[in-house]
């Protein structure tokens, strides 16, 4: 039996004989075409559509880094921080796989972060995509688990009283909430037992639901098409052979294409990776340079940047039950985001002054809290977060109303292009 | 027999089977979750810790560790004593009416002894370790403050008997523990048997 591709492997060839054996028993060939060969894509994809494909590169950096960081790091208390330097100083080229995974954990946060953005900017959210949507959010919400179990494990001063702090979050549930916490922690404190559960978190339970979802976002994905810059469903323009007019098979042509921005990311990553690892305290805080006391809480305590902004709405209520429903509310609101939505167009090109004012103000916000959630609550940083705080939830509950309301251009058949 | 499927029969063997199932899971869950509460080498370390206060001079604070937290053992002067009333209208619960200290500390001093305050050490906000500012009227502070416990991680406040002010984001009074006096010069933390 011969393939009946023009690019097969020749006839007759040992590992075209492979290659059948193979496929008879296996579908190979059928999740290759359906997923990369024959997967098609809008011809019109601009920058903004590298970050998926990023944070996959991310993901891999992230388990082959920790892999290789488990071999050697200890998850006790009394051994976690000295395993942590003796990793940095002894053993061979170890400072080097660190770096890359604590570079790799905020590189993973940008990456993230623009894809969302990508999201937001052409309605990618928007039927027929909101599990797609939804999937991703939960991909975002195990990656901040993922990312909070791991800040606990180089057991220095700032992942200690992070810990602590956060983990008192669910204290703040009425009635069950301090059995709650004492569940959490195994302890009466953050001890040598929360940090060894959350090692076994951090290293089995979430990256295995971390590779789950990312399988089941991408089945989503390909399901319903990826959606584009101009939000015109190219499945609806099809051609005599039932391929899509502006599709183009998501291999080569995407593939390479990917290929040139993984290229660019990674000479970002290792410039950073070699000459700015701790980045300025920003990607490791200096506070954690010191062991952790269960006895002296850091002068200053921040979360790492990519908390920042969720921290910053926390602080800036006056109330613990109020500040902890609020920050969740914060990331809840994002997975209503399909439904929020009620304008008749997706992408940005053809939407109204309103909605694009709108959006320019959330991210304004969002990157203000974070800004802020870097500050010490003194002087005018807790009004400052008050209003963007108020500016952040507005986008949110305001947006079925706005959406309504603003004047949209019409959206053309066919994807354009925007040189 | 008939050639007929009962349909509501099957329905109802599958419920119950998914039930039954549904209970069984439950059960083998168990153990799971309850792996995750202190161990019983956890419960043993957080036995009552003994303190000398003997050597405690007025104004001056001790700090004993107790189930990993830092327990706060202040003897307190007269003047210290002096602040607590002047500074009630400012507090959120002044009376201590929130469980936050047994009953035998729910005082106008909340403690025992009125000198000896001894409090937990962390912020009931989220936890953190809150810094003892005896000092009065310091700049960054106010003039208004007479004392008192600040946390710098989200700028809470608590007078010199761990008492809450209003408008910061700390709920609660800080926590009195269990404690009782084994004799004039030292307190057994974490065990009240026999106090009233």
């Amino acid at each position: 039996m011969s393939s009946t591709r023009p690019d097969a492997l020749p006839d007759g060839g040992k590992l075209s004989a492979l290659n059948d054996w193979v496929n008879a028993r296996f579908p190979l060939k059928k999740m290759w075409d359906e997923h990369a060969a024959e997967y098609y894509a809008p011809k019109n994809f601009n920058v903004w559509y590298v970050f998926g494909v990023l944070s996959m590169v991310v993901l891999v950096i992230q388990l082959l880094t920790g892999l290789f960081l488990t071999m050697n790091y200890k998850p006790s208390s009394a051994e976690a921080f000295a395993s942590v330097e003796y990793i940095m100083r002894d053993v061979e080229w170890g400072w080097l796989i660190r770096y890359m995974h604590s570079t790799g954990a905020s590189a993973f946060f940008i990456v993230v972060y623009l894809h969302m953005f990508r999201a937001m900017l052409y309605g990618s959210y928007r039927k027929p995509r909101e599990l797609v949507w939804i999937i991703g959010m939960l991909i975002y919400l195990a990656l901040m688990a993922e990312a909070f179990f791991g800040y606990l494990l180089p057991w220095g001063q700032m992942s200690y009283w992070g810990a602590q702090v956060i983990v008192s979050l669910f204290g703040a549930i009425p009635g069950i909430g301090e059995s709650l916490v004492e569940w959490i922690r195994g302890d009466f404190y953050i001890s040598d037992i929360t940090l060894n559960r959350f090692f076994a978190l951090h290293v089995i339970a979430l990256p295995l639901v971390l590779l789950g979802l990312v399988v089941a976002h991408i089945l989503a994905l390909h399901e319903v098409g990826s959606n584009n810059p101009d939000g015109v469903e190219i499945k609806n323009t099809k051609g005599p052979d039932g391929k899509p007019l502006d599709g183009i098979p998501f291999h080569p042509y995407y593939t390479v294409k990917d290929l040139v921005a993984i290229v660019i990311f990674l000479i970002a990553f290792a410039s950073v990776m070699f000459f700015a690892p701790e980045m300025g305290g920003y990607f490791l805080e200096h506070a954690n340079f010191e062991p952790a006391n269960a006895l002296k809480t850091p002068e200053h305590i921040a979360p790492v940047w990519y908390f920042t902004p969720f921290y910053a709405i926390l602080r800036a209520v006056p109330d613990k039950l109020m500040g902890v429903i609020l920050m969740g509310l914060a990331i809840g609101l994002f997975f209503l985001l399909p439904w929020l939505d009620r304008s008749p167009v997706k992408s940005i090109r053809y939407r109204g002054w309103i909605h694009k004012l709108a959006l320019t103000l959330f991210a304004i916000c969002f990157v203000g809290l974070g800004y802020i959630g870097v500050k010490p609550a003194v002087g005018i940083y807790p009004l400052l977060g008050r209003i963007f705080s108020v500016g952040y939830f507005a986008f949110f509950l305001l947006m079925p109303f706005y959406t309504r309301i603003d004047k949209t251009k019409p959206v053309p058949d066919r994807v354009t292009y925007h040189d | 027999m008939t050639a007929e499927v009962d349909t509501s029969r099957r329905h109802f063997l599958t419920v119950t089977t998914a039930v039954t199932g549904a209970v069984g899971a439950g059960f083998a869950a168990t153990p799971f979750l309850a792996s995750w509460k202190p161990s019983a080498r956890a419960q043993a370390l957080g036995a009552p810790v003994e303190i000398d206060i003997s050597k405690l001079d007025p104004g001056a604070m001790a700090r004993v560790k107790w189930r990993g937290k830092a327990v706060w053992v202040l003897h307190r002067t007269k003047e210290m004593l002096d602040t607590l009333p002047a500074v009630v209208g400012e507090l959120r619960d002044p009376e201590s009416v929130e469980p936050q200290q047994p009953d035998y500390a729910a005082n106008e001093f909340r403690s025992i002894r009125p000198e000896i305050l001894v409090v937990v050490g962390n912020c009931t906000h989220l936890g953190c370790a809150p810094i003892e500012r005896f000092d009065v009227a310091p700049e960054d502070l106010g003039a208004d403050w007479r004392g008192g416990f600040y946390c710098p991680c989200h700028g809470s406040k608590f007078d010199l008997a761990g008492r809450v002010f209003r408008g910061v984001p700390a709920p609660l009074n800080l926590a009195v523990p269990p404690y009782r006096f084994l004799n004039e010069n030292s307190i057994l933390i974490g065990d009240d048997t026999g106090v009233a």
